[in-house]
């Protein structure tokens, strides 16, 4: 006798908790055979909105927490991820279809990827700031800090990359400080989802990460228009009308990145995309 | 005050000290720089008038879309024939004679500004063109040493910068777009301000004497429709912009899903914090000058000044005796501590927010100076009892006249200062270290002084947080603004 699966229902990850779309929507997600896997949450305006309230909530503790720590919390994500490879895996393959060998190598890489992130955490700051030599009594110095909240655009059904192309655009923006709001591959958002679960058992604080899945096209003019949102990573909406996202995030002149085909390679720019650098100015005694 | 006062004039009275302008060797009219070359502009052409007389200075030639479109393509044709081929060592040269062109005519420089933009000339001459002058050294420097600006080996010029500025440091904000730009490999069109076009042109002589190739640098003038067909064209590659945020917001609509790369310097509505251990004596001197440097027209002006409650009544009164010590008047004169308004419209913008002021209930002091009887001028006010919801204390004035609210606590301040949707600058008076730091950590600007005020150098990145707009000038920072890696894809634009 086979025993009979209990299927995972698949829901939001807002502010730390997991919630279904506050419209009730859902959406069939389907396998690469065409095969039912799951109804996957379909996120509205409302939920955008939420999230946004989660994010901003998170920023002063996330980025208040000192270097070494945010790089233990995102190390942590690697170690918890590393321990639930199979499942991923499984999800990957089934959703994306191709080989388990493909499937095992993009969670791999997923795991290496946070691994590196992490590491940039006490870092980036010495090689992307300065001490600055300026003409006279001052002690005077820039530094990288967060931007805030950003939004982002996973990127959409690229081959390899459901789970792959989301970490490489939400953990880059997680290095600084920043809060982050990403809406997952549309057509195949399970694995977001339970990087959502990892998210939540790494010590990553409720609000830092937050996950949608549902619809880019309706949901990312919300998030490009929203006051409370920083910056606009349009990574994955090369399919949508990113121009006139774009156009809309310049209401608040929000920081954009362009739409990139693909999955983005590990780049320090990722990290740099979503900082400002802060100049302070300090006088020094004539002595 | 009084004791001292002998036969009705006062203890600070001085007599006129004013610049000649005999230094100045000015045309009737200017023309285009397109090319190396002078062309006739094919817009009306305007005039360009003293703000402090009200009388003409010169004929300015106007850009149209046609002049625009020959500027840019000069540009182009310098960038693929001549400036991109050039070595870094040879581009810094270049920049090297510039450099020293305008330190060797610098009294006539500033000369050229404060009669054309109203500022007194001892800014002029101490702070605006001595600074253009390091600027260019500061970025000559860089030209063959781009390896070495954080974006790995190799780094690529992004092509023609499309340059506009504004009128409250003509020649500097120039100079804070051209030297980067070149130095970094790229060719420019600039367009000064419409009511500040003088010192550019002045410039373009000087590129003339430098011997730059033609079409490396091109100079249009006109007003707001010049710049938006500069932002728009097609051919340009980078948009660098220092002005208003409403039309930062239209440039970063106008390029939005072209490849161009943007950097924005818009507005600022910066708290001046001080605490009651702040060295007040300089205290006093930081907040004069964070809000009545250059008439207030400056963007990142300390224009809120946050006063610990305990020593709100101490300051204000000290402010108001220092203030009325404070000469108004010719910009050509040394003596003269606050100059004109630039122009009539800004003039008539500082009334209006200062009459709202009045109108919402804050309580308006103003220096009790003489005002000349031409020209636009107004005289140092402060406003106190400003609510954090006042107009006054949100919108930005962009003259002098400065708003005065009270805080209690190190976390109320830091509330009331970020409580804007600007972010530009920030000042923090106080002897206390740990506590600048600490506060300064959490300030959300982009440059912050710490007992001192609107201190600027090349070596030092300078640029906004939030609506005040993005990317830095100065620094290596402000040199990456006109690179690109060799793989980069996508990106930040």
């Amino acid at each position: 006798m086979t025993r009979l699966t209990i299927p995972k229902t698949y829901k939001l990850y807002i502010g730390g908790a997991f919630p279904r779309s506050e419209s009730g929507r859902s959406y069939e997600v389907l396998s690469a055979k065409g095969a039912f896997l799951a109804n996957a949450a379909q996120a509205s305006r409302k939920d955008a909105r939420d999230a946004v309230v989660a994010a901003r909530s998170a920023v002063s503790g996330w980025s208040g927490a000192t270097a070494y720590n945010r790089g233990q919390v995102l190390y942590r994500v690697a170690e918890i991820l590393d321990g639930r490879r199979a499942q991923f895996v499984e999800e990957i393959a089934a959703s994306e279809g191709g080989s388990a060998a493909a499937a095992t190598a993009q969670v791999d890489e997923t795991i290496d990827t946070w691994v590196w992130y992490a590491g940039w955490c006490d870092k980036f700051v010495q090689v992307a700031g300065s001490g600055n030599p300026v003409a006279g009594p001052y002690f005077n110095l820039s530094v990288p800090e967060p931007t805030g909240v950003v939004a982002i655009i996973a990127p959409q059904g690229v081959k390899g990359g459901s789970l792959l192309g989301l970490t490489r655009v939400l953990a880059p923006a997680l290095v600084a400080g920043n809060t982050a709001v990403v809406v997952a591959d549309q057509s195949r958002p399970l694995s977001a989802i339970s990087l959502g679960e990892v998210l939540a058992t790494s010590d990553v604080p409720g609000g830092v990460a937050n996950i949608l899945t549902g619809s880019p096209a309706e949901i990312a003019p919300w998030l490009a228009s929203h006051a409370d949102v920083n910056a606009l990573d349009l990574t994955g909406a090369e399919g949508l009308d990113w121009i006139d996202l774009e156009i809309s995030a310049a209401d608040t002149l929000k920081r954009v990145t362009r739409p990139e085909p693909g999955v983005p390679e590990r780049s320090l720019d990722r990290i740099l995309n979503a900082v400002e650098t802060k100049t302070v100015w300090h006088t020094k005694a004539l002595i | 005050m009084k004791d001292i006062e002998i036969q009705g004039r006062g203890f600070l009275e001085y007599a006129p000290a004013p610049e000649s302008t005999s230094i100045l060797h000015l045309q009737k009219s200017y023309g285009l720089f397109i090319d190396g070359d002078w062309v006739d502009g094919h817009g009306q052409s305007f005039s360009t008038i003293s703000p402090a007389t009200e009388k003409k200075i010169a004929t300015i030639a106007s850009a149209d879309a046609s002049d625009v479109d020959k500027a840019v393509a000069a540009a182009r044709r310098a960038y693929d024939k001549t400036w991109s081929k050039l070595s870094g060592a040879d581009r810094g040269k270049y920049l090297f004679r510039i450099a020293r062109l305008v330190q060797e005519r610098a009294r006539e420089l500033a000369v050229a500004e404060s009669l054309d933009n109203g500022k007194p000339i001892k800014e002029s001459r101490d702070v605006d063109v001595p600074l253009v002058a390091a600027w260019f050294f500061y970025y000559a420097g860089w030209a063959d040493k781009l390896d070495y600006a954080g974006l790995g080996a190799a780094p690529r010029a992004l092509g023609v910068a499309a340059q506009v500025i504004p009128w409250n440091f003509p020649l500097l904000m120039l100079a804070w777009k051209i030297a980067p730009a070149l130095a970094a490999g790229n060719t420019v069109v600039l367009k000064p301000a419409e009511t500040t076009p003088l010192s550019a042109l002045l410039f373009a002589e000087i590129l003339q004497q430098a011997d730059l190739p033609a079409g490396v640098v091109n100079i249009v003038t006109g007003a707001g429709e010049t710049g938006a067909a500069l932002v728009r064209h097609p051919g340009v590659d980078k948009v660098a912009f220092t002005g208003s945020t409403g039309v930062g917001r239209e440039i970063a609509k106008a390029v939005a899903g072209t490849g161009k790369k943007v950097t924005l310097e818009l507005g600022g509505k910066a708290a001046n914090i001080v605490f009651d251990d702040a060295p007040i004596d300089q205290a006093i001197e930081g907040i004069v000058n964070g809000i009545f440097f250059n008439q207030g027209h400056v963007c990142c002006a300390g224009s809120r000044l946050l006063v610990q409650e305990n020593i709100h009544d101490e300051v204000v009164e000290r402010l108001k005796n220092r203030l009325s010590t404070l000469r108004l008047g010719d910009p050509l004169d040394k003596n003269t501590d606050i100059g004109a308004i630039n122009s009539r419209e800004q003039l008539e913008r500082i009334r209006t927010l200062s009459d709202i002021g009045e109108r919402e209930g804050a309580e308006r002091w103003s220096a009790p100076c003489v005002i000349p009887e031409n020209g636009f001028w107004f005289a140092p006010t402060i406003f106190t009892g400003v609510e954090t919801s006042s107009t006054i204390a949100r919108e930005e004035i962009f003259g002098p006249v400065l708003s005065v609210l009270t805080f209690r606590t190190p976390a109320e301040a830091i509330a009331k200062a970020n409580n804007t949707p600007y972010g530009l600058s920030a000042g923090i008076w106080s002897d206390k270290g740990s506590k600048i730091l600490a506060v300064a950590d959490k300030l959300r600007a982009g440059v912050i002084w710490a007992n001192t005020f609107n201190r600027f150098d090349p070596a030092s990145p300078f640029g906004g947080y939030k609506e005040s707009g993005y990317g830095r000038e100065g620094g290596r920072h402000g040199l990456a603004a006109y690179l690109t890696n060799a793989t980069t894809k996508g990106g930040r634009k």
